[in-house]
């Protein structure tokens, strides 16, 4: 226990002797998380709309006057043939147009439909399939209106109608930060906590160290827990950090137990550090181990259903996200922050964590020699 | 087999140790040789002779194909744990930490043998001395000569009954060089087993007993002395104005047995005694100018090199 400690204790001492580790472990996460939450904004604002409007009626000014109304649109310029907008579009000035045809004001009176043609740029596909879906949701509003105004004055009776409206549980104003801030301190928790420690114990081979701590009678797990022990510490702070942050700036309701999410971070930490000491075995430099644990990374993260939902993701990409640490402690945080989910709603997390935490270290310590 | 806890009179015993690197590269073959109780013995040879590959098998951080060994009586495979707390090993590259100050190091080895700077202070304090005016500063920060004395406090921290080192003098000045050995004899009085290797020639008449090794085989062990005078043959050290040519030239001479460059001049040891005239009149016809042929007295580097060309 007492060597167990000394190491720490040494540890500690490398890590905050470095001008850059400081600021680098805890300034940096605080300074991601704020710049992140801000940018990983799902919605799309401003998109540019272009209009064609050739028909310059009524129901034609009608309609353009929604979309001006609606903050997720910008109309950046009209003219009278789609060709022109189209080009538009190829300039880049505009991402979408909306073409009304002639005739589409008296369309709708006489035959009782018009048509409408929407020409969205798919280049950024997520973009795009917003764009359509915001500028549907106005034109749907427009006939619903249109139909019901003249309704009225053609037969006084109202037509009828099904209008779908929604509530979003636990994030009523649908904010991204609140969905994101979580997920995204798993992000840098998950970075400080793999890298540190993949790198720190190959730093003790890349400059000889272990060589010398080797030949010491410090065991082999006494050496592994007094190299871990600091990160996993250092790592849960980190985690208290962006809480707090998340709290006081990003507004984050602590609905559920924060007990249930520091009782899964602990454990969650162990595979992290657990893979990043794995890695560590089998490479020989910092350099072969950052690239590792990097691509590990990548994966995990891309993965995690931070991004991306995981409910759209192909079959056999979820099958993997079941391997993926990163994705069990995302859905917690935002199960149990967002939610207030208790222990009996993520106890299947639990369990599997504490198996991947047990493989996963028991493969490492396997794995680490001091004889070779 | 009850031997290992019976106490053994050598402190280091050695017998037909074998190690190869992947298919080709035989580190050690069949190596055997004794080292006693107080005994400062050296592995003297050349870069890839397997010294360093000899003492990580003894510090128990590599496992030999073949052969036992032991230290202090323990196998080092069996009883690795024990020999782990009672050896000090200094390796060949500069092991320390780099990042922490000269005290937290030392202060760091002492605590993980479980024992106290003040416990064993006066085995390194003749060495401390030197390094106390630094003891705030980090080890990276230190000229080499410093850093082995660091180093070589850090494996003295937890009393060793043996002290192995790797090629301990490399790449340090001569002052420091000279320092460094001194300060082996100091530790030798105080009963402390210590095997070191060196690629340095000069430094075996240093050593009680030395041990020529080279591709992994031992071509000698004895006093330095010793192996100084099994070296019979006629020596000269002879020089040229071309010193590239002399050696072939010498070479080819038909009484020659071997010659090899040696600081200013060529040793040049015969087959038999003749006049250093024949010598001279010998390089006058290859067209040498300004001759200077003297006796020599034989160094253990001749004696080396005459080992090795008889391999």
């Amino acid at each position: 226990m007492r060597t167990i400690l000394f190491i720490v204790r040494k540890e500690f001492l490398q890590i905050f002797r470095h001008k850059v580790m400081l600021p680098l472990i805890f300034l940096m996460p605080i300074i991601q998380l704020v710049i992140l939450a801000h940018a990983a904004d799902f919605e799309v604002k401003n998109i540019n709309l272009h209009i064609v409007d050739q028909d310059k009626s009524l129901a034609s000014q009608q309609l353009i006057s929604k979309f001006q109304a609606s903050r997720n649109f910008n109309i950046v310029g009209y003219s009278f043939s789609s060709r022109l907008a189209f080009d538009k579009i190829q300039s880049g000035d505009a991402d979408l147009f909306l073409e009304i045809p002639p005739h589409f004001h008296r369309g709708l009176i006489r035959d009782n439909k018009a048509s409408l043609q929407l020409s969205v740029n798919a280049i950024n596909g997520v973009q795009a399939g917003l764009a359509n879906a915001y500028a549907n949701a106005i034109i749907q509003d427009f006939n619903g209106q249109i139909r019901t105004e003249w309704a009225k004055t053609r037969a006084g009776a109202a037509p009828a109608g099904l209008s779908i409206t929604y509530s979003n549980w636990f994030n009523p104003e649908m904010n991204y930060k609140t969905f994101m801030v979580p997920g995204i301190l798993v992000l840098l928790v998950t970075l400080i906590g793999m890298f540190l420690s993949g790198m720190n114990i190959v730093k003790e081979k890349e400059i000889g160290t272990i060589e010398q701590i080797n030949v010491t009678p410090i065991r082999k797990y006494q050496f592994i827990i007094g190299k871990l022990l600091p990160f996993w510490i250092i790592a849960l702070v980190e985690l208290s950090i962006g809480l707090v942050v998340g709290w006081l700036v990003f507004d984050i309701p602590f609905v559920g137990s924060l007990w249930l999410i520091y009782s899964f971070a602990a454990i969650y930490l162990l595979v992290v550090l657990g893979l990043g000491l794995l890695v560590s075995t089998f490479t020989e430099t910092q350099q072969q181990a950052m690239f590792i644990s990097w691509f590990l990374l990548i994966i995990f993260i891309l993965m995690s259903g931070l991004f991306t939902p995981i409910e759209s993701m192909p079959e056999w990409a979820q099958a993997i996200t079941h391997f993926n640490p990163v994705a069990y402690f995302v859905e917690v945080m935002r199960m149990v922050l967002l939610k207030g989910s208790n222990f009996m709603d993520i106890r299947l997390h639990f369990i599997v964590m504490l198996t991947a935490a047990l493989a996963v270290n028991v493969l490492a310590v396997v794995n680490y020699r001091k004889t070779n | 087999m009850n031997d290992t806890t019976m106490p053994t009179t050598q402190a280091i015993q050695v017998e037909s140790l074998s190690k190869r690197y992947g298919k080709n590269a035989q580190a050690l073959s069949q190596v055997s040789f004794e080292v006693g109780r107080g005994e400062l013995f050296g592995l003297i040879g050349p870069d890839g002779a397997g010294k360093t590959t000899l003492i990580r098998i003894l510090a128990t951080l590599l496992l030999a194909d073949e052969g036992q060994a032991r230290v202090n009586g323990w196998e080092v495979r069996r009883d690795y744990r024990k020999i782990r707390s009672h050896i000090g090993y200094m390796p060949g590259r500069f092991s320390l930490y780099q990042d922490l100050s000269v005290e937290e190091n030392l202060h760091f080895f002492a605590t993980i043998f479980g024992t106290t700077i003040k416990e064993n202070y006066e085995l390194i304090h003749d060495i401390y001395v030197q390094l106390e005016p630094f003891r705030k500063r980090k080890a990276g920060k230190l000229s080499g000569g410093m850093k082995q004395k660091l180093a070589l406090c850090c494996a003295l921290i937890h009393k060793p009954v043996v002290l192995l080192l790797d090629e301990p003098t490399t790449g340090v000045d001569p002052v420091s060089r000279q320092e460094f050995w001194e300060m082996l004899k100091r530790l030798k009085e105080k009963d402390i087993t210590i095997l070191v290797s060196t690629p340095y020639m000069d430094e075996a008449s240093l050593c009680d007993r030395v041990a020529l090794i080279q591709k992994g085989n031992i071509l000698s062990i004895d006093e330095p002395g010793g192996i100084v005078s099994a070296f019979d043959k006629p020596l000269l050290a002879v020089r040229t104005n071309d010193m590239y040519r002399l050696i072939q030239d010498l070479r080819e001479f038909e009484s020659a047995h071997s010659a090899f460059p040696f600081g200013e001049y060529v040793h040049l040891a015969l087959r038999n005694s003749i006049w250093p005239e024949a010598i001279h009149a010998y390089l006058a016809g290859k067209e040498h100018t300004g001759i200077e042929i003297k006796p020599a007295q034989a160094t253990i580097e001749d004696a080396f090199m005459e080992l090795m060309t008889q391999e």
